[in-house]
């Protein structure tokens, strides 16, 4: 016990003292809840939009009009020159192009079907998706009103059109910042529990002070133990700083029980730093550590439903989340923030990260032992 | 009972033999050289006998204890100091002797009275909270001795411990080694200066795994008819197979 205790004396003070780490400790969750929150995110205003309009009639230009009061368009062009779309397409002066065709307000007001023509540029897919939506659902509004305008005696009309009222749920603003931030919160306490756990274990083997170490009375356990408890600290005490930043800045719901989720996040940090300490096997040198890690954060993360939600993962790559700790570390997050659950909910959760801690933990041990 | 026996020890590599049947006893309170040219194998014998590797076989005791089988009474009763400097250079003077003494079991007030001898020898008073990486080296191949027998080790093993210090550290150094000698403590030290073998109650030559020479300076240098320990050297490592061209 006194030996452990000696081992977390001195790591804390090297932690404190090293330039590296200190910065990371308690600047990175602040800055990450920050810059990321607010930079990412899919919300998308002043798309560039070409209106081809070969109709020059009322209804084309209301629907411009339309288009343009939008705060997702900005109307760059409007001419009817299909032929200049293209190229400013090309040129990447325009994202959107809408092209009305000859005779649209005759068939409207015929009442027979009309097109427009609607493109966008989808190297940037979520851009090009979010745009055409935006676009569909303005100049679905205005082929409503117009519907209502020119006949209004037609019952018809009236009746077939099914209007609705959405709830959204858990996240009633549907704001990316209470989606994102619990997935930066996750991303933090992953980087410190595997990057930074398994670059400190290496640095006294690049250093050499492990062979000082080797040769005390020391136990190997003891070691790992004073290695790995500073992090499961720092973890913790960084998810709840992005915590409370997240919540005093942008007002991130704390909907759920927070001894739910810190008790879920202390089980979330043994398994990853498990993870952490099987990488620092693998390693001779920092720069090594950092590579292998990297290697494995981005897979992580990517595959963690951080960014893109797991649902929309073809099978196969779900089936891969499965294996994932980070992925549940992130539903955990959301379902406790922006849902509420408790303990209760979360059991299947505990069990699964259970599972993850005794088998990362065994795997790491295993191959420490056989190393070194 | 002799502090450190050794019976036909051996470490092999995969087909490459490092240390070969290596025989050689050490007496308590000795200061026993252990020579060789570098790749000789003497690293991977002392490596053996702290319980840092495992005997391929034969058979040894340190302080007493099997180097297969008791390896945690071993380091319990044994200091090392590396060739490689590997105090915490993030830590101070005080800090590292605070640590190293708490492994080793030592009260708290017992590693401050040692603290204080410690500066007072080393004259590192104004130095004590001072991080160990802003000494000259000098200093801290001293301090690294210092906290290697700091838990009055029955066995002191040095391996290089002046490499890279002038000569007047070396001097200071080897004084400390003898006055660790006159306090009981057995010390076995390798090294490549010749000048330091003579310091030696008795000194070992290995080349190519094996120990080709063991016995006091001076019978050496009158066996093998030469005027200093450099030629023993010489003499011996010249038939290395491994030589240098």
């Amino acid at each position: 016990m006194r030996t452990i205790q000696l081992l977390l004396q001195k790591e804390f003070l090297q932690i404190i003292r090293n330039k590296a780490m200190l910065p990371i400790i308690f600047v990175m969750p602040i800055m990450q809840t920050m810059i990321l929150a607010f930079a990412a995110n899919y919300e998308i205003n002043n798309l560039r939009l070409h209106i081809v309009d070969r109709d020059r009639s009322t209804f084309s230009r209301q629907l411009t009009q339309q288009l343009d009061a939008s705060e997702r368009f900005v109307v760059v062009y409007y001419d009817n020159a299909a032929h200049l779309a293209a190229q400013h397409m090309q040129a990447d002066q325009t994202d959107m192009t809408l092209e009305i065709p000859i005779g649209f307000e005759k068939d409207l007001v015929s009442l027979q079907n009309t097109q427009v023509y609607l493109g966008a540029n989808a190297i940037n897919s979520v851009k090009a998706g979010v745009g055409m939506n935006y676009a569909a659902s303005i100049i679905a509004d205005y082929n409503m009103n117009i519907r209502l305008r020119a006949m209004p005696i037609v019952p018809a009309a009236q009746a077939g059109q099914i209007e609705i009222v959405p709830t959204e749920w858990f996240n009633p603003s549907r704001s990316y910042k209470n989606f994102f931030v619990p997935g930066i919160l996750a991303v933090l306490i992953t980087v410190i529990g595997s990057m930074l756990a398994s670059l400190n274990i290496v640095r006294e083997r690049e250093i050499g002070t492990i062979e000082q170490i080797n040769v005390t009375p020391i136990r190997k356990y003891q070691f790992i133990i004073g290695k790995l408890i500073p992090f499961w600290i720092i973890g913790l005490f960084d998810l709840a700083l992005g915590l409370g930043f997240a919540k005093l800045v942008f007002g991130l719901p704390t909907t759920g029980n927070m001894m739910a989720l810190f008790g879920f996040a202390g089980l979330f940090l043994l398994a990853i730093l498990g993870f952490g300490l099987f990488l620092s096997t693998f390693s001779e040198t920092q720069q090594q550590a950092m590579f292998i890690s990297w290697f494995f954060m981005l897979v992580f993360l990517l595959m963690g439903g951080v960014f893109t939600p797991i649902e929309s993962m073809p099978q196969w790559a779900q089936v891969l989340t499965w294996f994932n700790p980070v992925s549940y570390m992130v539903q955990v997050l959301r379902l406790v923030l922006l849902k509420g659950s408790g303990f209760m909910d979360l059991w299947p959760f505990f069990l699964k990260m259970t599972g993850f801690v005794i088998a990362l933990n065994a795997f790491a041990v295993l191959n420490y032992r056989k190393t070194t | 009972m002799k502090a450190i026996e050794v019976r036909a020890l051996t470490k092999r590599f995969g087909d490459f033999t490092a240390v070969n049947a290596i025989n050689f006893e050490v007496a308590q309170g000795e200061i026993f050289g252990f020579l060789g040219a570098n790749g000789a194998g003497k690293t991977t014998a002392m490596k053996m006998l702290i319980g840092l590797s495992r005997p391929t076989s034969g058979e040894a005791t340190v302080a007493g204890f099997d180097v297969y089988r008791q390896t945690e009474q071993i380091k319990r009763n044994i200091g090392y100091m590396s060739q490689k400097f590997s105090l915490y250079e993030d830590l101070t003077v005080w800090e590292n002797i605070r640590f190293f003494g708490g492994i080793y079991g030592l009260s708290a007030a017992k590693i401050r009275k040692k603290a204080v001898a410690l500066f007072e020898r080393l004259s590192l008073h104004q130095e004590a909270n001072a991080l160990v990486g802003s000494l000259p080296l000098g200093w801290k191949q001293k301090l690294s001795f210092s906290l290697a027998i700091l838990h009055d080790p029955k066995i002191v093993f040095l391996d290089e411990p002046t490499g890279g210090v002038d000569p007047i550290t070396r001097r200071q150094f080897w004084d400390m080694i003898y006055e660790a000698a006159d306090r009981g403590i057995t010390v076995f030290v390798t090294t490549h200066y010749m000048d330091e073998a003579e310091y030696c109650n008795r000194v070992s030559i290995m080349v190519d795994g094996r120990i080709d020479a063991l016995d006091t300076p001076k019978s050496l240098k009158n066996h093998f008819r030469v005027e200093t320990m450099d030629d023993v050297f010489l003499r011996l490592a010249r038939n290395s197979q491994f030589k240098e061209a």
